[in-house]
């Protein structure tokens, strides 16, 4: 079992290794198929809604009541494998998700030093009381699908594909 | 015969979706107490999450995935019910205004513009039954996690069943970590194309534990469930030995030229409820 908290160091990173458990602590941003569209054409005009070096994606979209958030489990990743490289390019060092990813997704992790891990699917109102805080920081029109900055504690993990380019599946 | 009432349907129709939404079927959990003394390791670990996940859900009425899905509602009128005017749409209304009471994701565009995700609409299907006074309502939360896996396939009519076999197998192989494993794998043959996908939704309700009365079908049930098992999948692809929860299969008489087989796949996070409207 290893901690992992946010900011990032490398170092960290490369230590991580396939099938171990990671507890995380720290900031992660949301993201799924047209946030990811979204940020790319953003970026491409030169905007960049968050810092995206050194950052931690989720791939999720969120339930809310009363201003919390009470359902937040992972959502299929390899939907965004073909947005990997440009997220990876501007920076971004660790995708969460659940499920396999296209083979060419451990080349880049290798390449640009990342990693992807896998949290439960299907368990939304555990990972719920993991959140410690929450805010929406682009492109709210899109509701769940939203990118919302979630501050977590004690968030359970696995490392799926390592900074070397193993991967379990 | 007395008529029907719509604020207590409207009633029904928001306790389904709590029902289906908020903890976990009590069948399907004390499936995964099962494999939670069966399984090693991660996959242990994860399964222990799956039953707290559960708890909390239940005990704190949060929505068990945050993927509520599409809700499909199955309603079975008696014959001698009279359904009052506009009905369908006021059963999809009162889904759409119970999803939206209980805070469960938006999560249905239009399908080509993709946008402004809101409740609705779900989908409802209508059948006739023999218990004349009364209506069933039976509702399924569909994620897309596992419904994007779902396939059909058109079969020559002397395909093998060792050939079919095969096809499911690879179904499930294929939906893989992706889907959410331990899966509950329904399976329709025969019919028409869209014949054998409602049958195969509509095994989803069946309790987990049952058997099909046809022999021969339990047999195959049985069997397959085995088959699939070898692929050790485990919990979320993480290796082990449970790989699917239940297999069911249902059939339906079909044409001479062909064999219609549809495999739905269904996550851990089966959601389902069911209310008999008496009259």
């Amino acid at each position: 079992m290893k901690y992992l908290r946010t900011p990032l160091n490398e170092e960290q990173l490369n230590a991580l290794n396939i099938f171990e458990e990671v507890i995380f602590e720290g900031t992660l941003y949301t993201l799924r198929d047209r946030t990811h569209q979204k940020l790319w054409s953003n970026i491409q005009s030169g905007k960049e809604p968050f810092n995206l070096k050194n950052s931690c994606i989720y791939y999720c979209g969120p339930v809310f009541r009363d201003k919390k958030i009470i359902s937040c489990g992972p959502t299929t990743s390899s939907r965004m494998d073909k947005f990997v490289e440009f997220l990876l390019k501007k920076g971004v060092k660790v995708m969460i998700g659940k499920g396999k990813r296209a083979p060419f997704i451990g080349d880049l992790c290798r390449k640009y030093k990342a990693v992807y891990m896998i949290t439960c699917g299907g368990c939304g109102a555990y990972l719920a009381e993991k959140i410690k805080n929450f805010r929406c920081v682009a492109f709210p029109q899109l509701g769940p699908e939203s990118i919302f900055e979630l501050e977590v504690k004690e968030f359970p993990l696995v490392v799926a594909i390592d900074t070397k380019g193993r991967s379990i599946y | 015969m007395k008529r029907i009432d719509l604020n207590k349907i409207k009633e029904i129709i928001l306790n389904l979706v709590k029902k289906a939404n908020f903890g976990l079927r009590s069948d399907v959990l004390s499936k995964l107490k099962e494999i939670y003394n069966v399984e090693r390791g991660l996959s242990k670990k994860f399964v222990g999450l799956l039953i707290e996940n559960a708890r909390i859900s239940s005990k704190n009425q949060l929505p068990l995935c945050q993927d509520t899905g599409i809700p499909i509602l199955f309603v079975d009128i008696g014959e001698d019910v009279v359904v009052p005017h506009r009905f369908k749409s006021f059963l999809l209304k009162s889904l759409e205004s119970s999803y939206q009471q209980l805070y469960l994701r938006n999560s249905i565009v239009s399908p080509l513009i993709r946008r402004n995700p809101g409740w609705g609409p779900g989908e409802v299907y209508f059948d006739i039954s023999s218990n004349k006074r009364q209506i069933k309502f039976s509702l399924l939360v569909k994620g897309f996690g596992s419904e994007n896996k779902t396939v059909l396939k058109m079969f020559n009519p002397t395909v093998s069943w060792s050939q079919i076999e095969e096809f499911i197998v690879s179904c499930v192989k294929t939906a893989g970590p992706d889907a959410c494993p331990p899966f509950i794998i329904g399976i329709g043959i025969g019919g028409t194309s869209e014949k054998a996908c409602m049958l195969a939704k509509k095994t989803l309700f069946r309790n987990i534990y049952d058997s099909h009365p046809d022999k021969k079908i339990a047999s195959l049930e049985k069997k397959l469930l085995e088959k699939i098992n070898r692929l050790n999948l485990g919990v979320m692809g993480l290796g082990g030995k449970v790989t699917a929860l239940g297999v069911k299969i249902e059939i339906y008489p079909t044409h001479i030229a062909g064999l219609p087989v549809c495999v739905n796949i269904n996550c851990h996070a089966l959601r389902t409820s069911s209310i008999v409207y008496k009259l």
